[in-house]
């Protein structure tokens, strides 16, 4: 029965690797332009809340960041543990967020500046008191639109 | 002059290379995008009395969160899962009952007359309060005006309100508004 020829002979032909490096190329592209470096050191504890109905940031670029929380275990020897407010990269109180939309509001172009928003990451425990005294400090420099970062909690519905 | 051929770069290395930054890449990457509850405060003014007088005691609700985060909504105490419903039913005012909120009728562009419910969240919280307590009863108003909006979306575009275009999605905004004040800080006492 020589009109079959046997299997397994025949080595099987290898697969061209050449456009291997492309692919990986185009994928290192897209995470190259797409990562964002850390460019702020932590030096608060936030475990963010939980909430359903989060909307998205819409513009990442013209959003500034208050944190507030206990200082990370490291500093609090010499800070406590009390909550405090990180604004950059230092501890801050409650008068200088005024100093710090001021100079955020500079960093941005004029036609963008009425739609800055400050976003709140607060960890879970702290207290209203200083999120409130926060909220009349963003009142009195005008930088009205906010936003509570929050995870999302898996929904479940009853 | 005997011309010699440049020899051929061997790439062969150049996937490893290639595959060395991306692993770099994909580690370092971070793609969360921030989420949260998004809010407008109000504007600073000089004498805040005066808005206080302006709205009608049966317009406003007011949800409050104690120092040791118990909530009063109106003048029951209540658990966190049942402010939803209670909002819901003072947003749309069902019964048109005396007590609840008045309706005006306004003319809204590219969708006629609706009555628009004068309605105003009112929320007071202590000093003593967990943010954490805030945010739930903050998500827990949000989720309860959404609902609202998503029914009236069903019911006269036939969609739900995330899934219709910027058009509607206004008109829906202006027929069921948003109306939460964050109150200027004030002293609830924890009881």
């Amino acid at each position: 029965m020589g009109r079959f020829r046997k299997r397994g002979k025949k080595a099987a032909p290898a697969i061209s690797t050449a456009s291997l490096p492309d692919i990986v190329f185009m994928l290192l592209f897209f995470f190259m332009i797409s990562t964002s470096f850390r460019q702020q050191d932590k030096l608060v504890q936030v475990k963010l809340p939980e909430a359903t109905e989060n909307a998205k940031l819409e513009r990442k670029d013209l959003t500034s960041y208050i944190f507030v929380g206990a200082p990370v275990p490291a500093k609090q020897a010499q800070f406590g543990t009390d909550a405090r407010i990180q604004l950059n990269d230092s501890y801050r109180t409650v008068n200088e967020i005024r100093d710090f939309i001021a100079a955020e509001r500079e960093s941005l172009s004029e036609v963008d500046r009425p739609q800055m928003v400050v976003a709140i990451k607060g960890d879970e425990n702290v207290r209203m008191g200083i999120i409130t005294d926060i909220k009349q400090e963003l009142r009195r420099c005008s930088a009205l639109q906010i936003m509570y970062v929050a995870r999302t909690k898996a929904i479940n519905e009853d | 002059m005997a011309r010699k051929e440049t020899p051929q770069i061997n790439a062969s290395s150049q996937a490893d290379i290639a595959f060395l930054l991306l692993v770099f890449f994909l580690i370092t990457t971070t793609m969360d995008v921030d989420k949260g509850i998004s809010r407008r405060l109000p504007p600073m003014q000089e004498d805040q009395k005066q808005e206080d007088i302006k709205i009608n005691r049966r317009n406003t609700i007011i949800v409050r969160i104690s120092a040791s985060d118990r909530i009063m909504v109106g003048s029951e105490q209540m658990d966190v899962s049942q402010i939803k419903d209670k909002i819901v039913e003072f947003v749309t005012n069902p019964t048109d009952n005396p007590n609840m909120p008045e309706k005006e009728i306004k003319n809204i562009k590219g969708f006629g007359n609706y009555a628009v419910s004068k309605g105003v969240i009112s929320l007071q919280n202590d000093k003593g309060t967990t943010y954490k307590k805030y945010i739930e009863v903050q998500n827990e108003i949000v989720r309860a005006i959404n609902e609202v909006r998503d029914d009236f979306s069903k019911q006269h575009f036939s969609k739900k309100f995330a899934q219709l275009d910027e058009d509607h999605q206004k008109i829906v905004k202006e027929a069921i508004p948003q109306n939460i004040s964050e109150a200027e800080p004030k002293d609830v006492k924890g009881k």
